[in-house]
Formats: C-alpha cells, sequence, structure tokens
C-alpha cells in the first residue's frame, strides 16, 4: 500500500495541519508516513499545499510529483494539480468553492461540500478535515478511528476544545464518501 | 630601599612592540592595573582586535582571545554568555570598533552585554600605515587623505561615545585622554569604573581613550600629546556621557 | 520506542540538545527558520540561552567566543548566511575550537531563492573560507539521521577541535517524519584544558588565537592542522550502500538527493537494470574506497545525481579514477530531480552499455 496525497489550497483552509494528522494517524498505525509542505512566499494567503505518504512499505522520496490523491480544496488547486493525479487515482475536490468537474477521466472523482458541513457543524476552520474523512473512507488507507484519535495528538492542548468539531467533520466527510457509494469507479 | 611602585601583576612580563611615543602602552596598563586592584584577574577573559593592538593578548597577563577584526564584541559576547560570573573586556582600535565592527560594537551595547569595552581613538589607521579612519578629523592628513579629509569626500568623524550613550543598553559611556597626567589618572579612574559597572551586572560599559600616534600623525612623541589636546579634544570632548542612574 | 512526527528543522534542535549543547547563536533566513524557533523555546527548558544576533557574522563571532568559553554551541542558517560566516569559520579552525554550523541550503547563487538546493557542496567540503583548512562535513537524508548525525557533529567537533558543518536542503529541514529518539545519549565532552574560562586553578593562561605572524610558525601550525585531517580521512569516512554489490551502474547522491536515487534503483531493478546507490553520508572525509572497490568490480558506469551543476561529481570522479565513465545529472537553482528524470538518464546509460 502506497498512498501519494496531496492536500493543496488556500492558505488558512487548515491545509498543513490536515495533512500532518494523517501522517500522525499513519504513524500511530505503525505505517511509514512523511509529510512536506511547499513552503515560502506562496503559504500567505495564496496556494498551500503539502504532500502526505503513508506506505507499508519505507519511503524513499517524500517528494509527490505524481499524487495517488489530489485533495483540492480550491479552484486554483485543482486547475494547478489535476494533471499530475497518477492515472486510476483519486480526485476530491471541495465543491463548496470549485463549480466544474474535474476533466480527468482516468481517474476517481469525488465532490465534496466541505464548507457547507464545516459550516454545519458550526466551525469553517474544519473543512480540510472533512476531505480527509472522505478520503479515509474511499482510500481505507488508515482507519478513521486512528484519525479521530490522533486529533489529541495534532492539536495543542490550548486547541483541544476543538476536538469534537473536527471529529465530527471526519465523521460526516467519511459518512458522504460512504453514501456516494465511490470506491473504486468513476463516478462523476 | 623600598619599592615604591613595580609592574601591575596584570601584564605579562614582556617588552611592548608600539611605537615610541604611542601611548598604547600606557592604556595597556591602566586595564591591567584595573582588573589586578579589582581582584579579577583570575576570572577575567580578555578579547583583542586586529590592528595595533593586535598581540594584546601577549601581554595581559589573563586568558586572552584574538577576534576577527571588527568583531570583539560579538566574541565577548559568546564568553559572557557562557561564563556570566568571568570578567570580560575587549581593547579595540577606531578602525575595528567604529567601522568594520561598528555593528557588533552598537548591537553588543543594545543588549546590554555585560561586558567593557576600551576603545582607543587615535584618529588613524596604524597597522595598515595611517589611513583615514572613521575619527580622523577634518583636515588631518592620511595616507589615503593626502589632503586633508574633506568632508565632501569622506565625510564626518564618527562620534562614537556621544552615538553609544543614545543606546538604552549602555550603563557607563565616558570618553578621557591619556595626553596628561592628571588625564591619566582620570582614565585610570574611568576604566575602574567601567569593570565596576560590568561586576555589578549594571549593563554595557564602553570608555573611549583618545591616544596618540606620533608615527603616522608625523610628530614628535610631545607634539603628538600637544596635538590630543589642542586638536582631537575640540573635536572630542572629554566627560562622561552616560553614568548608571544610581550615579547621576 | 515511541515514535514521534518532527520537522527537519526541529529535528536538527533536538539533536543538538540531546548531544549536550547549551548555546545556540543564529541570525533568521529562509528556510531553516524553525530551527532557531524550535531552540528559542527549548533552550530554555535545558538551562541554555538562545540568543539572536544582529547579523551571521556576528553569530559565529558569538560561537567563536563560546567555543573558546569550553560550551558546546551551534549556529544554523542557509547558503546566503553561511556565506557570510566563512570568516569565521576560517578563524574558528586555525584557533582549533569545536563547534557545529549547519546549512539547510537554498537555491543560489546570489540571493537565489528559498527552494532547496546542494549547491554549497564545494563551499562545504573545500574549506568555503581562506586558508588551507577542512571541515568534516555530515549529510543527513532522514529526520532520524539528523538526530542521529547531530550528536556525532558534536562528538567528532571535540574529538578534532574542528568545526563541523552538517548539511541539508530546504525539503529536509521542512519535512516530517516519525522519530524514535529513545533516552539520550550519555554525553561526555572530553576536558577542555584550553578553554579560555579565566587562569582561576591553573599555573598559565590560554591564549586562543590564529595570528601567527611567523611564517615558520604558521607553517608548523598547517602541518599539524593537515596531520588532523589526515587522521579525519583515515577514520571518519561514512557511507550507506543500497543493493550497491552487483549493481552495473551505480548512483552516487546525498542527502534528499539520495532518497529519489533510492526510489529509482528499486523501480530500475523491477525493471530488470541492475541499478544501486552510493550515498555519502559524510561529504568530507569523501568516501572514496566504495567508489573505488565498484569501479574495479561489478560496476560499470556511475551517475551522480546533485541538485547543482555538478560538485560532488569532481569527487566521484577522483575516486573513480577513470576506470570507468561516470555520468551527471543534476537541477539547479532550487529545481528538484525527480524520480522519472533520473530514470530516464539511467536507461540511456543502460542502453549505452549494451
Amino acid at each position: 500500500m502506497l498512498e501519494a496525497v496531496l492536500l493543496a489550497g488556500f492558505g488558512g483552509q487548515g491545509i498543513l495541519s490536515t495533512g500532518m494528522l494523517l501522517s500522525y494517524a499513519g504513524m500511530e498505525e505503525g505505517l511509514h508516513v512523511s509529510w512536506i509542505p511547499s513552503y515560502g512566499p506562496e503559504m500567505r494567503g495564496g496556494t498551500a499545499n503539502c504532500a502526505v505518504t503513508v506506505s507499508d512499505a519505507p519511503i524513499s522520496s517524500p517528494l509527490v510529483t505524481e499524487p495517488t490523491t489530489l485533495i483540492a480544496m480550491n479552484l486554483p488547486s485543482l486547475e494547478k494539480y489535476e494533471t499530475s493525479v497518477r492515472p486510476g487515482g483519486l480526485i476530491l475536490y471541495n465543491a463548496s468553492l470549485i463549480y466544474r468537474l474535474p476533466e480527468r477521466q482516468d481517474a476517481r472523482v469525488l465532490g465534496v461540500k466541505a464548507n457547507e458541513v464545516a459550516e454545519s457543524i458550526g466551525n469553517i476552520r474544519v473543512a480540510a478535515n472533512v476531505m480527509l474523512g472522505a478520503f479515509i473512507e474511499v482510500s481505507q488507507a488508515i482507519s478513521l478511528k486512528s484519525a479521530l484519535e490522533a486529533l489529541t495528538k495534532v492539536l495543542p492542548p490550548h486547541r483541544h476544545k476543538l476536538i469534537p468539531a473536527n471529529q465530527k467533520a471526519l465523521q460526516e466527510g467519511a459518512r458522504i464518501a460512504r453514501e456516494a457509494g465511490l470506491v473504486n469507479s468513476v463516478n462523476h | 630601599m623600598a619599592v615604591s611602585t613595580k609592574r601591575t601583576q596584570g601584564l605579562a612580563d614582556k617588552h611592548f612592540h608600539y611605537c615610541p611615543g604611542c601611548t598604547h602602552g600606557i592604556i595597556h596598563r591602566l586595564v591591567a592595573e584595573a582588573i589586578e586592584e579589582l581582584g579579577v584577574l583570575e576570572k577575567t577573559v580578555g578579547v583583542c582586535p586586529v590592528g595595533c593592538a593586535v598581540f594584546a593578548y601577549d601581554y595581559f597577563n589573563c586568558d586572552m582571545i584574538e577576534a576577527a577584526h571588527g568583531r570583539a564584541p560579538a566574541v565577548a559576547t559568546g564568553v559572557k554568555r557562557v561564563l556570566p560570573e568571568s570578567v570580560v573586556f575587549t581593547y579595540q582600535g577606531d578602525g575595528d570598533l567604529a567601522a568594520i565592527g561598528t555593528a557588533e560594537t552598537v548591537h553588543a551595547a543594545a543588549r546590554g552585554e555585560r561586558i567593557t569595552t576600551i576603545f582607543v581613538n587615535n584618529a588613524v589607521y596604524g597597522m595598515t600605515g595611517g589611513q583615514m579612519a572613521p575619527t580622523t578629523l577634518l583636515g588631518q592628513k592620511t595616507t589615503t587623505t593626502p589632503f586633508g579629509r574633506q568632508s565632501s569626500v569622506a565625510g564626518y568623524p564618527l562620534k562614537v561615545s556621544e552615538m553609544v550613550a543614545t543606546i538604552d543598553g549602555a550603563a557607563y559611556v565616558t570618553r578621557v585622554a591619556v595626553n596628561s597626567p592628571k588625564n591619566i589618572l582620570r582614565a585610570k579612574k574611568a576604566i575602574l569604573k567601567a569593570f565596576n559597572v560590568q561586576l555589578k551586572g549594571l549593563g554595557f560599559s564602553l570608555v573611549e581613550v583618545l591616544s596618540t600616534c606620533p608615527t603616522n600623525w608625523g610628530l614628535s612623541p610631545p607634539e603628538a600629546l600637544r596635538w590630543v589636546k589642542e586638536k582631537m579634544i575640540p573635536v572630542y570632548p572629554l566627560g562622561d556621557f552616560k553614568v548608571p542612574e544610581d550615579e547621576v | 520506542m515511541e515514535r514521534v512526527l518532527m520537522k527537519g528543522n526541529e529535528a536538527f534542535g533536538e539533536g543538538a540538545v540531546r548531544a549536550g549543547c547549551r548555546h545556540f547563536f543564529g541570525y533568521p533566513i529562509t528556510p531553516q527558520s524553525e530551527l532557531p524557533h524550535y531552540l528559542a523555546r527549548r533552550l530554555p527548558e535545558v538551562g541554555g540561552l538562545y540568543l539572536q544576533a544582529e547579523s551571521e557574522v556576528a553569530a559565529i563571532n558569538m560561537v567563536y567566543g563560546a567555543a573558546a568559553a569550553g560550551a558546546r554551541v551551534m549556529t544554523s542558517s542557509s547558503s546566503p548566511g553561511i556565506s557570510l560566516m566563512q570568516e569565521g569559520i576560517s578563524y574558528i579552525a586555525c584557533a582549533e575550537l569545536p563547534c557545529v554550523v549547519v546549512n539547510i541550503m537554498r537555491g543560489g547563487p546570489g540571493l537565489g531563492n528559498i527552494a532547496p538546493s546542494q549547491a554549497d557542496y564545494f563551499q562545504a567540503v573545500k574549506g568555503g573560507g581562506h586558508g588551507d583548512y577542512r571541515l568534516p562535513v555530515l549529510a543527513p537524508a532522514s529526520i532520524q539521521e539528523i538526530i542521529d548525525l547531530i550528536v556525532l557533529a558534536f562528538d567528532l567537533a571535540d574529538k578534532y577541535r574542528n568545526p563541523v558543518m552538517v548539511v541539508g536542503d530546504g525539503i529536509l529541514g521542512q519535512m516530517m517524519e516519525p522519530v524514535e529518539l529513545g533516552p539520550a545519549p550519555e554525553v561526555t565532552p572530553p576536558p577542555k584544558p584550553w578553554a579560555t574560562t579565566g587562569t582561576l586553578g591553573r599555573k598559565s593562561r590560554n591564549v586562543v588565537n590564529s595570528l601567527y605572524i611567523e611564517p615558520e610558525e604558521l607553517e608548523k601550525v598547517n602541518l599539524r592542522l593537515q596531520a588532523k585531517y589526515k587522521q579525519v580521512e583515515q577514520e571518519e569516512k561514512r557511507w550507506e550502500e543500497y543493493r550497491a554489490d552487483d549493481a552495473q551502474v551505480i548512483i552516487v547522491a546525498f542527502g534528499m538527493v539520495a532518497r529519489i536515487a533510492k526510489a529509482v534503483v528499486d523501480s530500475m531493478r523491477m525493471a530488470g537494470i541492475p541499478v544501486g546507490l552510493i550515498r555519502p553520508v559524510t561529504l568530507y572525509p569523501f568516501p572514496d574506497k566504495p567508489l573505488a572497490a565498484s569501479a574495479s568490480g561489478a560496476a560499470k558506469a556511475f551517475l551522480v545525481v546533485e541538485m547543482n551543476a555538478g560538485q560532488m561529481l569532481e569527487d566521484v570522479k577522483l575516486a573513480v579514477c577513470g576506470r570507468k565513465p561516470v555520468h551527471f545529472y543534476g537541477r539547479t537553482g532550487g529545481m528538484v530531480t525527480s524520480v522519472a528524470e533520473v530514470e530516464g538518464k539511467v536507461r540511456d546509460i543502460w542502453e549505452g552499455l549494451k
């Protein structure tokens, strides 16, 4: 098993910490993981992304040039990275902010209205974790339980009051993916 | 016959290399006496410059470090932060402190480093052959201002004590001269006070000492002493620019 | 053993703390800033000191002073800042003081950019400042290895009384991986009777100096330094070999690029092409032995891959010494070599060998 996940969106959408949550949960399951951000001026307000690799074998290169999964939180991210996704890979896009379908015909695709879900939970900042929940459900790369538990490790103690909202976000994302029935087929 | 005076323990038994009439030797002795009299010779670490005093590590009878040009306050910072109980001083000339090492000087003062800086100002680069220093007087001839320093080309003399005194972390800033017995005694008191400021942990202390360079000024030693009085002191007035608050 | 997820830059800091380093002087520069951020929080917890200097020039001279006073001391920077430190490093090397300097390399020359690079190889291993001196240079390729090599760096610095440089690139600094910290190693720095700590309890005074005005004297100093470097070359070469035994194409790469190369080795082996990797862990002293052995053995060609225009390439050529062809693939300016690019290069070489 090797999942090379590219998470991309606006700075401030929680991309980096969602990537860290996936890494941490994978590590706690005894998997090999790596997390690498794009860094620099583009972090401030522009697109922010990080790449997470989760694998049952040691990870040689942490760089993700051909993701198995793209999680696109906004349109610029989808436009920039859609073509890089591995054939047969997965594109999860934030349908709250992206009003077009991905163009790739050789990838599995699922749109999740992550912003609406996050707002219904009461915290827009958990939107990226809605997407992570969906990713976990579709990929089965790690268990949802590990991600729920890893929140206590990833969030600093003064943010622990946000754990319930983040858990809800992961669960809702997983539920939406499950109900969409997207597991192994192309499903626009 | 009773011995009325003797070599200070603060100086090693070594002949100075300085030119005839140069007052570095007097300043060395004043610093060494102050360290000895305060009883801190065994916990003192000195940092010497690049310039005429580059060999000062041979003269001071304590642990010594030779720093790169201008970097003595940074080196002294490293020592003092590792050994807060030690007494740390830098001994620097005008090129070292006021040109290439201005940043290190200003920021050691800004951090209030508990170190003492002895700043020897003789208005010229000595070791490299009499070039203009940042403290060279307007009109003063040097090998790189052969027609005299012109402000339109080479700017103005830098008044280090006045500048450092504006910095909050500087606790004691004073300017003295060693051109007369009276001034030498005053200089000694100032140096003692600067080390006391360090021992009390009050902050950065700087003693600017107006010194001679007969060789590069092209003057005899007595003429050089007169030049300090008549030319330098009017531009670089003597006195305290900052004293610790409890002594104001 | 508990695993924690740690960023490379933070691992440099934690490794230093575990090595007994209690003093850090630095100046901010991207992409290594998390290292000073980490130590600014961490050092006070262990009774240490983090101090932000007014420049890299001042920082390295604070390191000089702290090392002279006997401390285990470190600074870190990135390429342009390391250039500014070269004067101080030369002084420290001549004065024979131990310290550790970390360079998280970025794209150059000039202000360049903040993207990952390995273009400071020459500067690191050939003596970046003036004069005839060398630094042991370590190049970790994982977060775990950062922790381990920082401890080694301090030990080598003390053993040889010499500055030691640890180089990474922006990727290594920024990425996170699990590390096993385990119990902190037993740290016993050797006694430092030469340190300028004040003469109390000592008969003679100590002088830390790099000025030797008589050429006869300075030559003696240089001969002593060269003898020391000779010993370093005999005792401290370190490298990793990966599927290199029967490999006909040997990739030589260090740091992050070596991980990319590992992926290439695996994929090429799957495709039936016998490729292996030799990864120098010490860039100075350069591990020439395994390269020379391969050149006289199974290897038919070498491929050096770097994020520069071909710097380690020269050391590889010296080690291979004309026995087999040495190819090069590099990206510059902060561009990162991809697995596919290196695979393409390996296929070309393989075709040429047939």
